[in-house]
Formats: structure tokens, C-alpha cells, sequence
């Protein structure tokens, strides 16, 4: 047994904040990395980085997957690194970016939610949890202005109105809220335009882990980053949802199946599906 | 020049003790009780949102009598010395052992340096992997720590309550079987009267499941209180 008396730091009434607990009574666990000295973008080549997350909304809450790579330039750092974490029982996270500084975010908001729920007895709204995950990615501008960066893509089933939503960061804390569908990391234009073909109001679960994996597809048919599924491994994008249930991570034998219908449709067409051109010409 | 009184240390440990004792008496009981699927507390209070019972981290749950504000500020710093660890190590680095001598000398202290001591008493509890490894410490308002097995009890009559307990106890009962037990006792609180009946609204129960995935800690609100105790009448 230790044998010391809590720290008067912790009978501090007040804050429910884990951060600013930490920063007030440990803040070695929180040092500010800062790269001084080095050349701008000079220290992004040091360390592995996470590549694409594409998000949906669906008819019962919000859909997130995230592709298995890392990458250390041009080099595969890892081949089944995880990139999409619950951040507490209704919302996840995604990280794209520096794995190292993303995970170490994660692990942070992680407890920040679960500290305030305990403290004060009841969940945060999804927009405050988006908010606090806004203040904690400000803190790592010096980080990203050495090509260190993290930016996140965070999503949730808001309890009050008993929707999906999905948050989209920039690297000075800036916080916008996306609608129906996003994508962050290296893939994320060509998983964008994917989405933005493939995504219609009210998909149901299913359609929505189908859209996911499609839009995976094409950001690793064209980003050398961004991984496809590994049939030989069996490695399939991790699958997260959302819904008013909370948070769940899809088994990889249920991604794989929908990833096996994938590849097979893209033998036939491997550009994948085709937008339906006859309407509005009679 | 006025001369202090001396007043012997006996006599000052004495009166802090039970200036403290009278304190948490005067409040109603809280029972805590393993049984097969974990453990489970029970305390008799009518509000829903000031709680006597909470839960501290993953497999370690609180359960308190006394002053609110003094028994809350002990579960927030335990809140922050748990989640401050498992972040710092691993969220396994997190014990119940731990927990309870940070609380002991915490307590220690205040009772021997504080102009007041704190009137309260708390159970610190973890469920284990199996009911073997699970733990049970109370600790009173003077830091004393008492490694408990099978049940605890504190505040109010806890003593009529604890005489019952011991006598009705049964290892690996059921949730509905714990519960009741837990209430019949709570309800004899009270010198010599009838028992009295409590409904789900009055109490406020969780639960440490041993089964379920990271976090045990569960509250049972009042409709499933209801059931539980109606299916263990059912059921004889």
C-alpha cells in the first residue's frame, strides 16, 4: 500500500475535468511536446501516421470505419493499427494524423467523458463532448505546426434529439459539424466523392456499413496510404455504430462478408457501382 | 491570562469519536452484500439525484452514510485519484486496495488534525474475476479499515440490521434473493417496532456485475427494484 492521504489538490470542489485535473496536479503526464528548433513539417517524417476515416449517418444513429494502415512515409509502419476507438458509450472517435499524438488524444478524451459522467452524475451532451475533444486539439497547434498533427473525426448519437451527428476538426481547434456523411486522413478526397455518390437519407444499417467499406475501397484504390481489406490476412477496416443502444464495434466475420460482396461486385465493375444516368431524360 | 483547560488525550480522542458516532447514527443504513453475480448495495434514500452509492472506476464502486458534503468530497478525490492512476499506469493498476488505504489515512488525518472530524463511514468494494477475489473495506470517520466478507453495514441502527444479516446470510444468493434480504433488514431499522415496508421509490440499489465488460457499475432504478422483490415473493 502506498500509505499517503489523497492530495489536498483533490479535494479542490469545482472542476469535473479530468484535463485540467491533470494539468493541475501531474502535468508531466501532459508535457507539452514542442519541437523547437526544427524546420516547419520537418518532424512529420519521424513518426507512423494514421490515414483515412470515412463516417455516415443512418436512419438509427451514425456509422464510423477507419482503414488498417500506418504509414511512415513511404514505408507500411503497420498494417493493422485500429483507428476508430469508442470515446465513451454513445460516441466514437476516429484519428487520422500522427498516431502517436492521435492516440494519446484518444485515450485523454476518453477519460475526460468518463470523468465528468462520474463527477457529475450524468453524461455530457454530444455537442459538449465535441467541444471539449475542439479545446484538447487547440493544445497541439505548436505539434502541428512541426508536421505533427492530429485531426480527428468525431461522431455520436445525440440522446436528446435521437439523431447521428458528425464532427470534422482543423488543427487550431476549429469545430464543424458535417452533415449525412465525412471523411478525414490522406484517402479522404477520394473517399469523399464516394460517399457523396453513394450516400441517400434513411439508409438502414447494413447499407450504411456497405457505404463505408465502398468509399474505403476507392480512398485505397487511389491513396497509396490508405489500405485495402487484406483478403490473405483477413484485416478488414474496423466498423464502428452508433445508435441508441450506444456503441458498438462490428465483428470482423460481418465486415468481411460485406467486404466479400464488395470484391465481388468490383470484378464485374471496379470502379464500383454506377449512378443510375436514365432519369430526368423522360 | 487565561490558562487552557488540559484535557487528557483519552478524553479528546473520546469526544471526537463520538461527536462523530452520534453524526452518522443519526442517518438511515446502507447494507452492502456479495452474492453470486457481484455485489450489490442498498441504501434507503428517497432522492434520485443525491446519492449515496456510486461508482468510483471500472470494477470499484462507493457507497457512503453520513454528511453529504463531506462523504462527496471523499468520492470525488476518489474519482480523481482512480482515473488520475489508470491514465498515469493502466486502467488495471486501478484497486480497490489502494483506493481504501488512500481513503484510511485521508480519514486518519482529519480525525486527529481537523478542528472536526468527518461523520461518516464508507465501503470501498471491488468485484473480482471470481467471489473469492472480491473485496469489501469500511472504513470509519477515524481511518480504521475493516476487511468485510459477505456483507456490511453502516449507519443508523446498523447494528439490529448487522444482527440480522448475519443471521439470514447465505453465500452465492441470487440478485432478487440479495435484494430482499438487504431490504428486510433496512426495514428493521428503528428500536423494537414492526418492520416497515420499502417500495423502489425509497431506495436507491446498484449493482457491481461481475460479468459485464469493463465498467460493472449498474444502477437499478425503481420499477426493476419492484420486480426483483415481487418475483423473491413470488418465488417463496
Amino acid at each position: 500500500m502506498t500509505g499517503r492521504p489523497l492530495p489536498p489538490a483533490f479535494f479542490v470542489p469545482g472542476s469535473s475535468s479530468f484535463t485540467e485535473l491533470v494539468e493541475a496536479v501531474a502535468p508531466h503526464l501532459r508535457t507539452r511536446l514542442t519541437a523547437e528548433g526544427t524546420a516547419p513539417e520537418a518532424a512529420g517524417g519521424l513518426a507512423p501516421h494514421g490515414t483515412t476515416i470515412v463516417a455516415v449517418t443512418y436512419a438509427d444513429g451514425v456509422a464510423m470505419a477507419g482503414d488498417r494502415r500506418a504509414t511512415i512515409g513511404s514505408m507500411i509502419a503497420q498494417r493493422d493499427i485500429e483507428k476508430v476507438f469508442p470515446a465513451d458509450e454513445f460516441s466514437c472517435v476516429g484519428i487520422a494524423g500522427s498516431a502517436g499524438i492521435a492516440t494519446e488524444l484518444v485515450r485523454l478524451l476518453q477519460v475526460e467523458l468518463e470523468h465528468y459522467e462520474k463527477i457529475e452524475g450524468t453524461p455530457l451532451s454530444l455537442d459538449g463532448k465535441a467541444n471539449r475533444l475542439a479545446t484538447m486539439i487547440r493544445a497541439n497547434l505548436p505539434m502541428a505546426m512541426q508536421g505533427l498533427a492530429a485531426v480527428p473525426l468525431f461522431a455520436g448519437y445525440d440522446l436528446d434529439t435521437g439523431v447521428g451527428r458528425i464532427f470534422s476538426y482543423d488543427v487550431t481547434g476549429g469545430r464543424y459539424e458535417e452533415h449525412d456523411h465525412y471523411s478525414v486522413g490522406s484517402g479522404s478526397l477520394f473517399a469523399r466523392g464516394a460517399l457523396k455518390k453513394l450516400h441517400r437519407p434513411g439508409l438502414d444499417e447494413n447499407g450504411a456499413v456497405r457505404v463505408c467499406v465502398e468509399a474505403l475501397w476507392d480512398a485505397a484504390d487511389d491513396d497509396a496510404a490508405t489500405a485495402g481489406p487484406d483478403l490473405a490476412r483477413r484485416i478488414f477496416p474496423v466498423l464502428a455504430l452508433v445508435d441508441a443502444d450506444g456503441f458498438r464495434r462490428l465483428p470482423d466475420e460481418q465486415v468481411g462478408r460485406t467486404v466479400e460482396t464488395v470484391v465481388a461486385t468490383r470484378r464485374g465493375r471496379p470502379d464500383g457501382p454506377a449512378a443510375d444516368l436514365s432519369s430526368g431524360e423522360g | 491570562m487565561s490558562m487552557p483547560f488540559y484535557v487528557s488525550p483519552e478524553q479528546y480522542m473520546k469526544d471526537r469519536a463520538d461527536f462523530a458516532r452520534k453524526g452518522i447514527a443519526r442517518g438511515r443504513s446502507v447494507v452492502v452484500l456479495q452474492y453470486a453475480g457481484g455485489i450489490l448495495f442498498v441504501a434507503e434514500n428517497p432522492s434520485t439525484s443525491l446519492h449515496k452509492i456510486s461508482e468510483i472506476y471500472d470494477r470499484i464502486g462507493y457507497a457512503a452514510v453520513g454528511k453529504y458534503n463531506e462523504f462527496e468530497n471523499l468520492r470525488v478525490a476518489g474519482v480523481r485519484l482512480a482515473d488520475l492512476r489508470g491514465y498515469s499506469y493502466d486502467r488495471r493498476d486501478v484497486t480497490g486496495r489502494a483506493l481504501a488505504n488512500a481513503y484510511a489515512q485521508t480519514l486518519g488525518t482529519i480525525f486527529t488534525t481537523e478542528p472536526k472530524p468527518y461523520e461518516v463511514e464508507i465501503v470501498v468494494a471491488e468485484v473480482g474475476s471470481s467471489p473469492e477475489r472480491d473485496q469489501v473495506f469500511r472504513l470509519t470517520y477515524d481511518g480504521s479499515v475493516a476487511d468485510e466478507h459477505g456483507w456490511a453495514v453502516m449507519g443508523g441502527s446498523s447494528d439490529v440490521i448487522g444482527s440480522w444479516l448475519s443471521e439470514h446470510y447465505a453465500q452465492g444468493m441470487d440478485l432478487a434473493g440479495a435484494l430482499g434480504l438487504a431490504v428486510d433488514g433496512l426495514a428493521r431499522d428503528g428500536s423494537g417496532e414492526a418492520p416497515r415496508s420499502l417500495a423502489g421509490a425509497q431506495l436507491e440499489v446498484a449493482v457491481l456485475e461481475r460479468d459485464r465488460p469493463r465498467r460493472a457499475f449498474r444502477r437499478v432504478r425503481a420499477g426493476e427494484i419492484d420486480r426483483l422483490l415481487a418475483s423473491r415473493g413470488a418465488s417463496g
